[in-house]
């Protein structure tokens, strides 16, 4: 007997101006499995998605829900066809609870009202179905990342989706809740739901899914079982070579500290985001700061930055205080910053790439002049003379130093930005979240970059919510819990266990969940 | 209590209410995350309509039915404008509010023949609800009020409540938190946000009515005078939550039924007008101020950012 897949997309094309981001792409689920769509980014994974939930409507192809041709005009028949969807930035009301934003716009209703006992039940039901610990009177805009998520995939389960896509569901959360994640995905599973799981991390991949499919440049590269795929192989199918990590090699001569912090409290909205933080970075050391988003990580760059006062405690630059000084007077003595935000902060998107390259070397040769008659002029000649050289030596894959930097993927948008700091060769650089939403390729070129800045005296502190970066690239891992250092690994003591365990606020080891030591 | 307290109290009132219906409005469009500052140019229509329909009709409901009707279809252009074609509400609203400066003046003179002050003979102002003359406390507060006034404050509870406990009211309040987020469970997050507009331009025409059949029995020029403006820094300063509106709104009219009574004992009158915006000024700011300044200062109570992946208690 052949049974009837949950969804298939056939031969689905659909092309955004020149740029063909789904060519041909066959995806077909079967019922009560969880199925992977990985690729890099760019890859059509997003496109794919928003055409199985109707937010974009194909240029060709088919759609098969139950083995019935389907034709979706809307998000809204997507989910009256029984899909569900968790976006990976929540739409979630924060001012609301968790209950009325699970029975929003389908609310169980007494005597023309919203009955919150229902709604509050209903919640409780699926938590009890579900394994997911959740308060249905809670407000949301209170809870963690984690149970913000569970809040999504309730919205879907509340409206009986048969089938739930997840769009890059780990991104934001701890190994311990990525654990209880993947045990809901199960359970749901074998419930008879199928999950459709978008995601470019490869151990996720391997770790839950029946089913793989990966997209490269908007075509299927690869379907493999769970039996079949490997490591290799999906990196393979996905960037179309083999791709060696490139790692520290832990050798390398340490100097003298460039950046010396010490009791620095940090204090916003009412808040103290940073408690008695103490950090030294020594020329030729890489420091990464591990850390669930939002433990006070990015208070901690905005303060040595100096976008942030901070309450209490110094903040010493190559031997000078310098918790009083500008930003330009901090920069100028030898302070360069990757941002975690890479649209906002890190480049103007719609100024071009040259423009982008000069900006903080405005005022130096060659682009610029720090006295004489050219002060205050910047050489257009110049400017584009070092964004061509600039741009080869980054390998920033794009059609002109003219283009905008919105035009460019994120992981060339990020190589940008990393020429433009790592070209002031100051001797401390502040990198947060260097290969945010940039793909493996990139990734690993990015990592390389950083490390050859070490070998080069340079010291490093690295904020990431990668725990594999930071074991690839840091000399030393300080973990930060609720604003304090909440634990310090060196190189050689330092596991994605340990460290998945204090990102989580565990004190002893024994509170680690003995999966998470599998991620 | 003495008479000239409870007289107080009613002054508050009367000049509480024409600023209560349009920061309903106010609040109402800032729910469905639109920020509706034509709240003067709807009400300033609303008083001209009123009287209008009252001179034409001879009677005073009539009047505040026909400013209600024209109100509502006189914020179309702010509702569809903003919801349904993504223009900016500020410049329309800018738009409608020196619209209606101008077009209330050039029709009295047109139909009316007059300039500033249009008040005929025999104009039909609201009742006053001189029945409760005989009656403590509700007699000096409100035998010499229109309906209106105890009516602004059912308006409120009644949607205020509906916001709370309802299915549209909870749609409503989803649409202004985060409209991508309503539209993708199926909410027309335009038509809601249009119709609220709509029904707050009915709001704003009972406000014009109440200030021109309901506090006097006149219309004059630009007779709203900021009134509209004070309603738009209520609705700021409740954040658009309706319930609280009276606290705000009570307030302004405080100060305005103050300025009166320091008219009364001799302070010049262009101090005692300035009153109510310089209050409006000065709270607003003093919010800002003590926002800011908390936000920056450790407290005592201050505490740690939240523990993220510690496992919300349950009850």
């Amino acid at each position: 007997m052949t049974t009837v897949p949950a969804v298939a997309l056939v031969g689905i094309s659909k092309r955004f101006g020149a740029i063909v981001a789904n060519d041909g792409v066959d995806l077909v689920l079967s019922r009560g499995t969880v199925h992977a769509v990985m690729g890099e980014n760019g890859a059509g994974k997003s496109t794919l998605m928003s055409i199985l939930f109707g937010l974009v409507s194909p240029d060709s192809g088919n759609i098969f829900v139950d083995g019935k041709p389907t034709t979706f005009s809307g998000p809204l028949d997507a989910i009256s066809s029984g899909l569900g969807m968790v976006h990976q930035h929540f739409r979630l009301f924060e001012s609301m609870t968790v209950a009325e934003n699970v029975v929003y716009g389908a609310e169980p209703r007494r005597n023309g009202l919203v009955n919150r006992k229902a709604a509050h039940d209903r919640v409780r039901e699926l938590s009890a179905r579900y394994g997911l610990d959740v308060d249905p009177g809670a407000v949301v805009g209170t809870l963690s990342v984690g149970t913000q998520q569970r809040v999504e995939i309730f919205k879907a389960l509340h409206r009986d989706a048969r089938i739930l896509i997840l769009d890059e569901p780990t991104a934001v959360l701890t190994p311990g809740e990525v654990t209880s994640l993947f045990a809901v995905i199960r359970r749901a599973a074998d419930a008879g739901t199928t999950v459709v799981l978008v995601t470019h991390k490869i151990n996720e991949v391997l770790s839950v899914s029946d089913e793989v499919t990966v997209l490269r440049d908007g075509r299927v590269t690869g379907r493999f079982q769970r039996a079949d795929a490997t490591s290799a192989k999906l990196v393979h199918a996905m960037t179309g070579r083999e791709v060696t990590p490139v790692a520290n090699s832990g050798s390398g001569s340490v100097g003298a500290a460039v950046l010396r912090v010490n009791n620095l409290t940090v204090v916003d909205h009412h808040t103290v985001r940073v408690t008695d933080v103490s950090v030294d970075v020594r020329a030729g050391e890489i420091v990464g700061i591990a850390g669930v988003s939002g433990n006070g990580q990015h208070e901690l760059v905005e303060a040595i930055l100096g976008t942030r006062r901070a309450l209490s405690g110094t903040i010493e630059l190559l031997g000078r205080d310098i918790g009083a000084a500008s930003v330009r007077d901090r920069r100028a003595l030898g302070l360069a910053v990757i941002p975690e935000d890479r649209r906002g902060e890190g480049s103007a998107v719609q100024l071009s790439t040259a423009e982008n390259l000069t900006l903080g070397h405005h005022r130096t040769a060659p682009v610029g002049a720090s006295r004489g008659l050219r002060r205050g002029w910047i050489s257009l000649r110049a400017e584009r003379a070092r964004a061509r050289d600039l741009i080869a030596e980054y390998d920033v894959r794009t059609s002109g130093e003219q283009l905008p930097v919105g035009s460019l993927s994120g992981g060339n948008a990020q190589k940008v930005v990393i020429a433009r700091e790592l070209s002031h060769n100051a001797p401390l650089l502040i990198a947060e979240q260097p290969t945010q939403g940039v793909d493996v390729g990139a990734i690993e070129a990015i990592h390389g970059r950083l490390l050859d800045y070490r070998a080069t005296g340079g010291a490093i502190l690295l904020v990431s919510h990668e725990i594999t970066e930071l074991l690839a690239l840091a000399d030393r891992i300080l973990v930060m819990y609720a604003g304090r250092i909440f634990a310090e690994f060196s190189r050689s003591e330092a596991t994605t266990a340990r460290i998945g365990a204090a990102m989580a606020g565990a004190q002893a080891e024994t509170d680690i969940p003995t999966e998470a030591s599998r991620l | 209590m003495n008479v000239f307290e409870w007289g107080f109290v009613a002054a508050v009132l009367l000049a509480a209410t024409p600023i209560l219906y349009s920061s309903l409005a106010g609040a109402l469009s800032s729910q469905v995350g639109v920020f509706n500052i034509a709240l003067e140019g709807q009400m300033l229509w609303g008083a001209f309509a009123a009287v209008a329909g009252s001179f034409y009709t001879g009677s005073a409901w009539a009047g505040v039915l026909i400013a209600v009707v024209t109100t509502a279809l006189f914020s179309v252009t702010l509702a569809v404008g903003s919801a349904r074609w993504g223009a900016d509400p500020i410049v329309i609203a800018i738009g409608t509010n020196l619209f209606a400066l101008g077009i209330t003046g050039f029709l009295m003179r047109v139909l009316f023949d007059v300039s500033g002050t249009f008040s005929p003979r025999g104009l039909q102002g609201l009742d006053k609800m001189s029945f409760l003359a005989e009656i403590p406390v509700l007699g000096p507060v409100f035998a010499g009020q229109t309906a209106l006034v105890p009516l602004a404050f059912v308006f409120i509870v009644v949607i205020g409540l509906w916001l709370k406990l309802t299915p549209s009211g909870l749609r409503l309040r989803g649409v202004g938190e985060h409209p991508e987020a309503a539209s993708s469970l199926g909410i027309k997050v335009a038509s809601y946000q249009m119709w609220v507009t709509i029904a707050g331009g009915a709001l704003c025409g009972i406000a014009g009515a109440q200030l021109s059949l309901g506090n006097v029995t006149v219309f004059t020029e630009n007779m709203t005078a900021g009134r509209g403006w004070i309603a738009v820094a209520a609705v700021m300063l409740v954040m658009g939550r309706p319930l609280w509106l009276p606290v705000a709104c009570l307030g302004f009219g405080a100060a305005e039924a103050l300025g009166f009574r320091l008219q009364g004992i001799g302070a010049p009158q262009q101090l005692t007008d300035a009153a109510p915006y310089a209050i409006t000024i000065a709270v607003l700011v003093g919010m800002r101020m003590w926002v800011t300044a908390r936000n920056r200062r450790p407290s005592l109570s201050a505490q740690p950012v939240p523990l993220p992946s510690q496992p919300e208690s349950t009850s």
